[in-house]
Formats: structure tokens, sequence, C-alpha cells
């Protein structure tokens, strides 16, 4: 490639990813929108219920602005919310983003802990699958991981529930740190809500490690490798794995989607106070803007993990800088 | 199939497959193996196991294996339907854009990345409260949003047969988009559609089972294993295990399933990894 630092094709790469991405979130976004207008009547009538009176259902749709046409709406509402405003819940009149507030760390914080236990050990166990393919090991773990990923998330947390927190009594079963608490009390807590992620996530994930791995193996480089004398160590470091870093981590991007199902169900089971329980809550509910903000924030959360793990796929992967 | 046939099948495929029947005969033969009514209350809340009620009971004093018994029918009967029904719209779909590349491939494929941009039970968990709870509600959603895999699958195995000499040849001699759809390319790409069609199945179980179980799912008093657990969740933490029946029940037709269908991938395959 000639040119200057300027029109580095990697830099190229990134800002037409970073295109995709927002634009991926400007269509989610309209999306989210238009899921309140597929409420039968509107959002006034269901606030006032059926019994309201006429007059008063046009006063209110009029003071939530229901009258403006539904793109003056739109632009009202993505406005407000890149500047922080998410509009008020139906169920109390709070504002949505002090919901979210005190919600969305705690979320993050329980996905994060479990992703620094999964990812290492979800890659090394794939790796190792791959390598003593058809050994005993391979099989243990090809059906234990193929249970894991057929069990509801639910199942497996009350299984940990019921085993370490209430028959053996280590952990505690509700993982609520009330307020301030100290970050080993916070870890403490969660611990048992991570360990249910971990499992799940870390099933999905080494086996697509594992395939992606087997792939790599087959590719006849790797036989000119063996044929040469290399040693196994030196096949795998120096040939197997940079091809391989690449799927790998579209992997673990991949199973960040697990990771957002997953919070959102082990939150309810350990009744931890996140954003997965608050949508839940707020669906059951029927409020509106509660539930568009959650999947707003959900959605954005899951495309940039996938647009950075596209970046960095790309980057440990010169080809991809040109697709044919 | 025969015998000889049959033992070819690996140990843990053959249980599944055995437990698959099981499953079936069950949720077919509920209202003549259970001993209760579906809604009924027999007794007092939470009885123990044994005696009258052999599981005990749950939370409002119904049988709780009748409960699970009826849960096989609800559950599972549901499941199967969503699955067919985005079966039926995904492998459509997908096969009407490989056979009418330009604009109609264009616009469902678009339409399929934005579905498939956002996790499932996001986007899910935003229809239902929209749409409010309901059973219909449920399975529309949940098989328009697992439509969109079944259309990539379709899609991309549909496109590499539309490519081959004999559809060329057929389309020549002139034969319409739908002849060709339905003669040449839908036998050729039956297999791994079939494959696709149990995880499929998994999938919408599992999804349907979480809404179940966080309150959003099938209505109550429809027995069904997802809801059961959260009702009834309250006993775990009195180191009573009966909440963990339904979900087992649950973990392992899915099990199952995906053992035989572990099976079939490797079959058609043909790797003896």
């Amino acid at each position: 490639m000639s040119g200057g630092p300027r029109d580095h094709p990697l830099r190229r790469m990134i800002l037409m990813r970073l295109g995709i991405g927002l634009f991926t979130l400007l269509v989610i976004s309209v999306l989210v929108f238009l899921a309140v207008s597929l409420l039968p009547g509107d959002i006034a009538q269901q606030i006032l219920g059926q019994s309201a009176t006429t007059e008063t259902v046009a006063a209110l749709r009029r003071e939530l602005g229901l009258d403006q046409p539904l793109i003056t709406r739109y632009f009202a509402w993505i406005g407000g919310i890149l500047t922080g405003d998410f509009g008020r819940s139906l169920a109390n009149g709070r504002p949505v983003a002090d919901l979210l507030a005190a919600r969305l760390g705690n979320t993050m914080l329980l996905a994060a802990y479990a992703a620094v236990i999964a990812v290492p050990l979800a890659v090394t166990l794939g790796l190792l699958a791959a390598l003593w393919r058809g050994s005993w090991f391979d099989r243990c773990v090809n059906v234990i991981s193929l249970s894991a990923i057929s069990f509801p998330e639910f199942f497996i947390a009350y299984i940990l529930m019921f085993w370490l927190s209430v028959r053996l009594g280590w952990f505690p079963s509700m993982a609520d740190p009330g307020a301030n608490p100290s970050l080993a009390d916070l870890l403490g807590k969660a611990f048992l809500p991570a360990v249910t992620l971990v499992l799940v996530v870390t099933a999905h994930m080494m086996r697509m490690t594992r395939a992606a791995v087997v792939n790599v193996l087959g590719a006849p480089y790797i036989a000119m490798a063996r044929l040469k004398g290399v040693s196994r160590w030196r096949i795998i470091t120096r040939h197997a794995l940079p091809n391989a870093l690449a799927p790998i981590i579209n992997v673990i991007a991949l199973n960040v989607a697990w990771l957002i199902t997953g919070v959102v169900i082990v939150e309810v089971v350990f009744v931890y106070p996140g954003l997965g329980q608050l949508m839940v809550d707020s669906v059951s509910n029927r409020d509106m803007p509660v539930v568009q903000a959650c999947a707003l924030i959900f959605a954005a959360v899951y495309v940039l993990l996938n647009l950075i793990a596209d970046v960095l796929a790309i980057a440990t992967n010169p080809r991809l800088l040109h697709p044919r | 199939m025969t015998l000889a046939s049959l033992r070819q099948i690996p140990p843990t495929a053959l249980l599944g497959l055995v437990l698959i029947v099981a499953y079936a005969l069950v949720g077919i033969l509920a209202p003549l193996i259970a001993p209760y009514g579906e809604a009924q209350i027999v007794g007092d809340q939470f009885l123990p196991w044994g005696g009258d009620y052999l599981l005990g009971t749950d939370n409002l004093g119904r049988d709780m294996l009748s409960r699970l018994i009826w849960g096989a029918r609800n559950t599972v009967g549901v499941a199967l339907l969503t699955t067919l029904l985005a079966f039926l719209l995904g492998s459509i779909t997908g096969l009407l854009a490989a056979a009418l590349p330009g604009w109609v491939d264009m616009l469902l494929s678009r339409l399929v990345d934005v579905l498939m941009a956002v996790p499932s039970l996001i986007f899910t968990l935003l229809a239902l409260s929209a749409l409010g709870p309901g059973i219909w509600n449920l399975i529309m959603v949940i098989a328009v949003l697992d439509a969109t895999r079944v259309f990539r699958l379709a899609r991309a195995s549909a496109m590499n047969i539309m490519v081959m000499d004999y559809v060329e040849a057929a389309r020549l001699r002139g034969e319409g988009t739908w002849w060709i759809i339905r003669h040449e390319v839908l036998p050729n790409i039956t297999a791994p559609l079939i494959a696709e069609f149990g995880l499929r199945f998994c999938f919408v179980f599992l999804t349907i089972s979480a809404l179940s179980f966080l309150g959003l799912g099938l209505p109550p008093p429809m027995a069904d294993w997802g809801g059961m657990v959260r009702d009834n969740a309250a006993l775990i933490t009195f180191g009573d295990s009966t909440p963990l029946l339904p979900a087992a029940c649950i973990a392992l037709l899915t099990v199952s399933v995906n053992f035989v269908v572990d099976w079939l991938l490797h079959r058609a395959s043909g790797l003896k990894e």
C-alpha cells in the first residue's frame, strides 16, 4: 500500500466500520422508537386507561407531544437521549435517566466480572480440545459444554444457588449489594450470578473456539510445517494461533450476545439490581420509556463490542483489509 | 431403520432419540396420564413429596406431577409451533431472496441484518412490552425473530444451488422461479435445514421457557415449565429442590435434541474426528 499515514488502510477500515456501526445504531433507534406506535391506541390512552374521557386523553396527548408528527417526535426523542434525557417513567414518574444510572454500573460490573473469568477459560479449553481432538478430554469437554448450552440459564443459576448457597452456605443467595458496598463485598455478593454467566458463556465460546482452531489446523501450511518436522509447540504458537486469532476474537464478540441474554435472567434469579431486572419489570408494567431506554443501551453495547471485535480481527489479520 | 443401523448410532444420540420419543408420548397422552387437571387445586400449598401427590403441590396447591405432565404438552407444543412458523417464514423468504437477486434480496437481507444486530431477547422484550402479553403475540414475535437465522441459512444454501448448471438448464428450458425452487433447490438444501430445525427448536424452546420464567411467557394458569420454576422458586431458599424439576425437564429435552443434532451434523459432514 502506498500513501502516507493519512490514508492508512487500517484507519480507513476503522472509519468505515465506525460509520456502519453508527448507521446500525440509527436504524435500531428508529425501530425502538417505532415500538411505541405498535401500542393499541397510544401511550396517553395507555396511561389513563379505557375509562378516560376524550378530552383528558387529548390534553395528555398534547402534554406528551403526541399530537406532533412522528418524525418530529423521533428527533425530539433521540435529541433528548443524546443529551442524557430519557424521558420519564410511566410507572412512577421519575426520570428514566436516574433509574438507569443506579443500575447500569451494577450490570456492567457483573458482565465484566463474568467476562474476565470466561474469556481466558474458554479460549484455553477450546485450544486444548482442538489440539487433543478425539481424546477423552475432548469428548468430556464436548459433552459437558453441549449440556451447559442446552440448560436454561435459570436452571444453572438455581442449581448453584441450591448447592453452594442453601445447602453449603458458602455464598449469599440474594445478590443485592445494598447501598455503597465495598469492592470486596460487591464481588462476593455477585459471585454466584457471575459464575452462572461464566458457565453459560464459556460453553458457547469454547465450542466455537475449538471449531475455529480445528479449521486452522486443517490448513495445508500446518500439514507442511508438521512434515518439515517443526515442533508441536512451535506449530501452535507461530503457525496456528496467529491465524486463529481473528476467528477467536469474533467468537468472543458473538458470545457477548449470550452474556447480555444471560444477564437479564441471572439478575432476576439472584435479585441483582441491574439493568436486566429493570427491563423485565418495566416490560411487565408496560412502562415503555424505560423499556426503550434499556433496549437502546443493550443494543448500543452489543453493536459497540461487535465493532471493537471487527476492528481487532482486521488488525490481527491484514488480509481482511482488502475484501474481495 | 434396521437393527444394525440402529447399533451404529452413538449412545448419546440414541439416548436423545429415546428421550424425545418419551417426551412426545407424555405430551400427546397428557390428559390420560396426568392424575389431576392442569389448573385443578387439589390440596394445601407446598405439600411435601409422597402420599396422594407424588411430587407434592405447588404455590397454589396444584398437583406438581400433573402440571409437569401438562407442561410437556403446553411448553413443547408452543415451542414446536413457533419453530414451524419460523421455518416456514424463514425458508420461504430465504429461497425467494436467493431466487430473485436484486431489490428483493437486498431488502430482505438488510432487514434481517437489522433484526440480528441486537440480541434477540432484547427485541423480544421490546416487542412484548409494546404488543402486550398473550400467547399469540409471543409466538409471532419469537417466530419472526427466529426466522432471521433460518433466512440466512436457507439463502446461503440456496445460493450455492442456484449457480449449478442444472438450475441454469432448467431456467433455459423455461421453468418458472417457483418450479426451480421446488424441484431443484429445495431437495438439495433439506439436509442442512433439518439439522437447523433441531437447533432452532432448542433455541425457541429455551427462549419461551426463559420468558415464562420472567413472567412474560404463556399466561397462567397454563402449566408451563419456565413459569413453574418462577412460581415455586421460593422453595429453593428453604432447601427444597422441587422447583428444579421443571427446569430439569427443559434441560433434559434440549440436551436430547442437541445430542441428536450433533450426531446428524457429524454424519452429514462425513467427518470422523
